[in-house]
């Protein structure tokens, strides 16, 4: 049995909560803007119409998918950036020098990645709900793809980071990957009004799979069924995770 | 200090190799012993392998091979344990542009394992000559003042082991005389240290055991009065003026006296003398006089720490002294 250090892990838990808290109009009121310019822009563009294929109205089917949105980048952005930072300043040396496990490691740097996401989505919602009628038809739902989706994201940032040796290669996996991934991912509209390919496609993003999940929590229904996709969001997340676990220990472009 | 060391070796490393990803070996079978409470000195030229050996030893590089013990524990095993028990200062400055130095210690002491002290916070700020720039951003201290701060994350969770890489490169005069007395101080009350620098006669004046690393190797290791009684020796210097110089004729003609040329004249080394009786003064002398004249001033020295590092660290005399004793 490995020793553990708790207040070591606490230590980086709070030191990653920080670097966020520290720069809110960056981390918390950027996000917040962003998701109203959307939201106005898409409004002015779409009209009142309701989105084909479900029964809503175009704001409440987009509000969810915004703020998952927001999330996901949130997550990714707060593990990938402290990981670059640390690497770029040469103080992630301090983690490999201090007697701390891998585990508690992935447990700091995820827990500050999900609670980042959180206070996120908080702010965004009660931004964006003066302009809609917001329903919260399963909460567990909202609660499950939320955690699930900041969790795997924080964990992809955690080895976009490490895998990172400047800031451009971070730039690059945001720019190729994530972006791309997330526009994609059914945010804006509703997969069945894609042509058949890209319905196909869409089933292999899995930001899809995210979105749609979280926002059936919302609106009761979506694209796909989400107790089924609740499987391959958990199992992805739990892959994910054993990944940072693995590369973290062996050390991963970190140690020559 | 945390933990008595229970063994009275601080550190023990067996055979430590270690080969990078691009084939370049930079420690060959180190053997290496720190009695614990010793100040001890790791010298080499650039490019020795002294940072590789500390890094290992501070899990950011990864062995080959060989073992290491820290006070009786083993370091790769019990990594958990033997970390909480040492404290190491980077070569390559290291700061997170996200805090003060305060807050940088509170964590880098948390992240340790241990309860902020936040008495020895300060009187680390203190003794470091960092309180005033102590709420300041990282970002906006000087070079010497980042490096400071290292030492004092190296030492806010009171390690009984405690690893220098060049802490006083870029320090200036005074406060490197200030941190050494700390550092001495630290020293007397039990806290093992090994220091790399080279500033040499720093590490004369401070060190008590020496080792010479070069080229992966160890080539000197021995207390420092044993080396500078032993292995120092004494040369003879000869004075001819400017324009000097030392064909290839005249050091193969030498070569028994190991000459080299010191822009104005010749240093002969004289053989390792126990008494006057046995020196070597009056062959040298008249070899000297038989070859360049008399010359216009001359004189014994004694060879100080760098004479003898220049000596046993110069490439085409890697003759061992004392290694692995
Ligand atoms: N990450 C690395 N990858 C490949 N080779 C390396 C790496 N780090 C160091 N080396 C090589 O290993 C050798 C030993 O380097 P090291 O940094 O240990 O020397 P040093 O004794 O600390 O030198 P200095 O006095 O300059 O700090 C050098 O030849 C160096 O080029
Ligand atoms: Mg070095």
């Amino acid at each position: 049995m490995r020793p553990v250090n708790p207040r070591g892990a606490w230590t980086l838990f709070v030191r990653e909560t920080q670097r966020f808290m520290k720069v809110k109009m960056q981390t918390i009121v950027a996000p917040a803007l962003t998701a109203i310019l959307y939201l106005l822009i898409f409004r002015y563009a779409m009209g009142e119409r309701s989105v084909p294929g479900l029964d809503v109205d175009y704001f409440s089917f987009l509000i969810p998918g915004l703020v998952m949105m927001s999330m996901l980048q949130n997550a990714f952005a707060n593990t990938s950036s402290s990981m670059i930072v640390g690497k770029v300043m040469n103080v992630n040396i301090y983690l490999l020098m201090a007697p701390l496990s891998a585990i508690e490691v992935v447990i700091a740097f995820l827990a500050a990645a999900v609670l980042r996401a959180l206070v996120v989505a908080v702010v965004l919602l009660l931004v964006l709900s003066p302009f809609a009628h917001l329903t919260f038809s399963h909460i567990s739902l909202i609660l499950f793809y939320g955690v699930c989706g900041s969790v795997l994201m924080g964990g992809l940032g955690f080895i976009g980071g490490m895998w990172s040796k400047k800031f451009d290669d971070m730039a690059l996996i945001n720019n190729f990957v994530i972006m791309p991934l997330t526009f994609l991912s059914g945010v804006f509209y509703s997969v069945t009004q894609l042509p058949p390919l890209w319905q196909k496609i869409n089933h292999f993003n899995p930001f899809f799979y995210l979105i749609d999940g979280f926002r059936y929590g919302f609106i009761g229904v979506g694209d796909t069924n989400p107790y089924i996709a609740l499987w391959v969001v958990g199992g992805s997340t739990f892959i994910c995770m054993v990944a940072c676990w693995y590369l973290w220990r062996i050390g991963w472009k970190l140690k020559d | 200090m945390t933990g008595s060391p229970a063994s009275e070796f601080a550190l023990q490393i067996r055979d430590l190799h270690k080969t990078y990803a691009n084939g370049k070996t930079a420690l060959q079978n180190i053997n290496l012993d720190v009695p614990a409470g010793a100040f001890y000195a790791l010298l080499g030229p650039n490019g020795a392998g002294k940072s590789t050996l500390i890094n290992i030893l501070a899990d950011i590089v990864l062995p080959s091979g060989g073992s290491a013990m820290m006070f009786g524990h083993d370091v790769f095993r019990d990594r958990a344990w033997c970390k909480r028990r040492l404290g190491v200062v980077p070569q390559e400055v290291a700061f997170d542009p996200f805090f003060n130095p305060r807050e940088v210690l509170k964590i880098t002491s948390g992240m340790f394992g241990c309860k902020p002290d936040m008495a020895w916070i300060d009187e680390l700020l203190g003794r470091l000559e960092l309180s005033e720039h102590c709420e300041k951003n990282t970002r906006q201290l000087s070079g010497g003042m980042r490096r400071r701060l290292l030492v004092a994350q190296a030492l806010v969770h009171k390690p009984p082991l405690v690893i220098l890489d060049e802490p006083t490169a870029g320090v200036d005069v005074e406060l490197r005389r200030r941190l050494w007395d700390f550092m001495r101080e630290l020293n007397a009350g039990g806290t093992t240290i090994l220091l790399t620098t080279h500033y040499l006669e720093e590490a004369e004046e401070l060190c008590d055991h020496v080792t010479i690393v070069d080229g992966g190797k160890v080539v000197a290791d021995r207390s420092m009065r044993e080396l500078m009684r032993e292995v120092a020796g004494r040369y003879l210097w000869l004075s001819y003026g400017e324009g000097f110089v030392l064909s290839e004729a005249d050091m193969a003609a030498l070569s028994q006296f190991q000459p080299r040329s010191n822009g104005k004249g010749v240093c002969l080394t004289l053989r390792h003398a126990t008494d006057e009786t046995s020196s070597s003064f009056h062959e040298a002398y008249s070899a000297a006089v038989a070859r360049f004249g008399p010359p216009i001033d001359a004189g014994v020295r004694q060879e100080d720490l760098e004479d003898v590092f220049i000596r046993l660290t110069h490439d085409d005399d890697k003759a061992t002294a004392g290694a692995g004793t």
